[in-house]
């Protein structure tokens, strides 16, 4: 199981050294995994029809309680079943479609590495690792929408589409950490246990909440939709997969998987029914306006998810089953239309709607699977789509006081969502066939036949709902309802309002299709709200955010090594003021200080003179000398108090700097005032200041007792063990050799650059 | 004594930092030495001053006894005077170097990077 799960991984991580052999025919081979998967996965059918669920225990990180704990039961086995079965068709269907592409290896990289992370996603029990693999689709679909990175519409969407995503998945992590918090397991099973004490935490809310802005970023709910439109920037097999299939599918996933946990609670429901209920009406009716094909099925599939999380918020046995129904019925038509829009944008090159036509005459085939995807799409009879379609009108009847509205919301997002169906299954295939795209020719049958099986596998669901009834469909509700509910899927069920209702939205999104034609002028009105949508707002904000984000750098990443320098110290005084002046008592030991003889006073009133010769004099021979009597001025000091190897250092050093600064220094500009009076005055204040605590700190230390056992050490042992008497040099020589080899090296590379910088004056003059 | 250290140590850093914050590098340079120097004093007077009494173990004894001075602090501070003449010294070449090449030593104007030059 774990390599199933991970398999995909090891395949991107391989594609890149062997990835150039397989860029020809032999990317074909690449889909055995997907297939390989799906057939395995469809060998726990059995097994779980009969209500029986698979775990598998790996360890990760034992000690964080985050493991690999894959859980397969009804809900996840769909999912593993659309992931590697859409997955398979959407390989074999890139191989053609991005036929020798440079980037054919990456692109199969970036699949396999979605594969695996959705696999993973939909089998975590542990919800950290849930987390994991959540970023990792998002991720993984950053690289697909920016695929064609020379694009720069293509990298926008692909930013924001990270961005939103990645924004969501941040609360879900803090969710999912409130959760374990609350219930101290990470496990999935283990919370479903625990759904008394989790209703009843004061968490419970902010946990909804969290939980919710996951799963509203990565299912594409209103108002965090707009993400998907853009995604479709990607190449099309990209969205078939992730962005109709599975990834966006995620969230939904998450709903239904903790609809046991969360679930069955008043904000919960209200919540997912009021934000599905938007997105769902919102999305429709924007499909209706769009011209591009895929424009027209990223809004619809943004109000099928809409739909999805409504059903899940409605929360009733029927609603939970027409919701595990809807998803595959959705997956199979959906991706149906992707993949065939596909085709048409690569043969005809164009994806504008009202431009396309008569397609049946030169793609027979193409146009059999849109139509039947179409069909299902809009529900007709006997297709998947209008038993799904019967089971959410079942459930809106049936739930409560809101019956009515409820159901009228359904029947107006399927009436748009018929019509776009038509718009994008139908429209292109008949009419007239304009005559640039007589001379087209079908594709290779490696681009048609995965949306005909698709197409056709929604039609004989729906002829026979018996095949996926008990091994398929009812393990998910149970999953999602954890209980083992009972009912039989079937086609016909008798003359009903449901049958009225399916009827009136046939006719309605029929009607619509004749009368409105998709035009420019249809557009224009659509944009004209574009100011107050959602993308706008978001955009506006991370402008303003970037905008704001570029004033604090300016101001603190400034450039100047002098802002820099006062930032700091500024910062460093007010913390060593506020530590000072808190628990601070001055006082002088004046017992334990040294005598005061006057040559000491002498050296260090030349000091004192000399530092401010340095810092006042306007020429910089003076400062320099002066800056060479402040360091003997030291060198004496030193002298006093019994450090005649540092007096020795001290001389020799400071000589060397003066001479130095002289000999070099002599052809600079002249020592120019820069500054104005105001900053030398806002400087010499800091400086005072900071200067002031140093000194107050030196005075604070001074009263605390010294630990001398290092220097004890040293002084016993300098001669005993390395025979110096000087015990200065010996700890510099001898007990600190390594130090003083290192010292010595940091000074060669200094010596090192000094002469190469003189070297190189030396050959530009040359030059010149 | 302390007390007068002190007041030079707090001077030669205050002095120190002013000349940093001037625009001229001849002058930050000039600061890192003085702060430099401040900060070696710290370290030396922290370490506790005694006169006439170098830590340098007699002909007699093989061990230092009695009181001496702390011999640590003035191993550390021989090490920083010597890596600060390593960074004074290349700062120094560095500057007339780039005042060959910039004709400025105005830090301020020399923040464009060698294309715009």
């Amino acid at each position: 199981m774990l390599l199933s799960v991970l398999s995909g991984f090891l395949l991107a991580a391989c594609l890149p050294l062997v990835g150039k052999l397989l860029k020809g025919k032999l990317s074909i081979l690449l889909s055995a995994l997907p297939v390989i998967l799906f057939v395995y996965f469809l060998s726990f059918i059995p097994g779980i029809a009969n209500g029986e669920s698979y775990h598998f225990n790996y360890n990760w990180v034992p000690q964080l309680g985050i493991n690999f704990d894959f859980h397969l039961d009804g809900l996840s086995l769909l999912f593993t079943l659309l992931i590697t079965g859409i997955g398979s068709l959407v390989f074999i269907y890139t191989s053609s479609y991005l036929k020798g592409h440079i980037y054919l290896d990456r692109f199969y990289g970036y699949l396999a590495m979605f594969m695996s992370s959705m696999l993973g996603l939909v089998l975590s029990d542990n919800i950290i690792t849930l987390f994991i693999f959540w970023e990792l689709t998002s991720i993984s679909s950053f690289f697909l929408i920016g695929f064609n990175n020379d694009n720069e519409s293509s990298r926008k969407s692909s930013l924001l589409a990270l961005g939103i995503t990645g924004f969501g998945g941040l609360f879900l992590l803090a969710g999912m950490i409130m959760l374990g918090f609350v219930t101290g397991s990470y496990s999935i099973v283990e919370l479903m246990e625990q759904t008394d004490l989790i209703h009843n935490h004061p968490y419970f809310v902010l946990i909804l909440v969290m939980v919710f802005m996951g799963a509203f970023t990565k299912s594409a709910q209103f108002p965090f939709h707009f993400w998907l439109p853009g995604a479709m920037k990607a190449p099309t097999p990209v969205s078939t997969y992730l962005h109709s299939a599975t990834m966006v599918k995620a969230g939904i996933y998450l709903l239904a998987r903790f609809t046991p946990v969360l679930g069955n609670h008043e904000y919960w429901n209200t919540t997912l029914i009021i934000v599905g209920g938007i997105t769902m009406l919102y999305a429709a009716i924007h499909a209706v306006f769009r011209l591009d094909l895929k424009g027209i099925l990223a809004y619809s599939t943004i109000s099928a998810l809409g739909v999805l999380v409504f059903l899940i918020g409605l929360g009733t046995d029927e609603a939970l089953l027409a919701a595990s129904v809807f998803i595959l019925v959705h997956a199979l038509y959906k991706a149906t239309l992707f993949l065939v829009t596909g085709i048409i944008d690569h043969e005809t090159g164009t994806r504008d709607v009202s431009q396309l036509s008569g397609l049946n005459k030169v793609m027979l085939p193409v146009g059999i699977a849109a139509i039947l995807a179409a069909i299902s799409n809009a529900g007709i009879p006997p297709s998947f789509g209008f038993l799904g379609k019967d089971l959410i009108y079942e459930a809106t009847l049936h739930y409560g006081n809101w019956a009515i509205v409820l159901t009228a919301a359904a029947v107006i997002t399927n009436i748009c969502l018929l019509f776009a169906g038509f718009l994008a299954g139908i429209k292109p295939f008949v009419g007239k066939l304009p005559q640039k795209y007589e001379k087209l020719h079908l594709p290779s049958p490696l681009m048609y036949v995965p949306p005909m099986i698709l197409a056709g596998l929604g039609i004989i669901f729906g002829i026979l709902p018996m095949i996926i009834d008990t091994p398929l469909i009812k393990p998910v509700a149970a999953a999602i309802l954890n209980t083992s509910p009972d009912f039989h899927l079937q086609l016909w069920h008798g003359w009903s309002v449901v049958l009225l209702l399916s009827t009136i939205t046939i006719g309605g999104g029929l009607g619509l299709y004749f009368i409105l034609k998709p035009s420019e002028g249809l557009l224009a009105k659509a944009t004209r709200f574009e100011p107050i949508s959602p993308m706008s707002i978001a955009l506006k904000f991370t402008g303003i955010f970037e905008s704001t984000a570029k004033g604090i750098t300016n101001v603190l990443q400034n450039g100047y090594l002098r802002y820099y320098v006062i930032s700091i110290l500024t910062f460093l005084s007010v913390l060593l003021a506020y530590k000072l002046f808190q628990g601070f008592d001055l006082y002088i030991n004046f017992g334990q200080l040294t005598d005061i003889t006057i040559y000491e006073v002498i050296v260090l009133g030349i000091m004192a003179v000399s530092i401010v010769f340095t810092v006042f004099t306007r020429s910089r021979l003076v400062a320099v000398a002066a800056m060479g009597i402040i360091g003997y001025s030291i060198c004496l000091i030193f002298l006093f108090y019994s450090a005649p190897d540092l007096a020795m250092t001290q001389f020799s050093i400071d000589t060397l700097t003066v001479i130095l600064f002289v000999l070099v220094l002599y052809n600079l500009p002249k020592y120019l005032k820069l500054s104005d009076t105001g900053s030398r005055v806002r400087d010499g204040m800091l400086a005072l200041i900071f200067g002031g605590l140093i000194s107050l700190l030196t005075l604070e230390v001074l009263n605390e007792p010294l630990e001398r056992e290092i220097s004890a050490y040293y002084a016993e042992n300098a001669y005993t063990l390395a025979k110096g008497k000087n015990v200065v040099n010996v700890i510099l020589v001898d007990f600190r050799g390594a130090d003083t080899m290192v010292e010595i090296i940091v000074l060669s590379i200094a010596a090192i650059g000094v002469f190469s910088l003189l070297k190189l004056r030396l050959k530009s003059i040359e030059k010149e | 004594m302390e007390l007068l250290l002190v007041i030079i140590i707090g001077l030669l850093y205050a002095a120190g930092i002013y000349m940093m914050l001037r625009r001229s590098l001849v002058k930050l340079i000039i600061g890192l030495i003085l702060l430099g120097n401040g900060a070696n004093l710290l370290i030396f007077l922290l370490g506790r001053i005694v006169k006439g009494k170098p830590p340098i173990i007699d002909d007699a004894s093989y061990v230092l006894s009695e009181i001496y001075a702390d011999p640590v602090p003035q191993a550390l501070i021989l090490t920083a005077i010597v890596i600060s003449f390593g960074l004074q010294a290349f700062a120094i070449i560095l500057i007339k170097r780039a005042y060959k090449v910039v004709k400025t030593d105005d830090l301020d104007e020399m923040n464009a990077t060698d294309e715009d030059l």
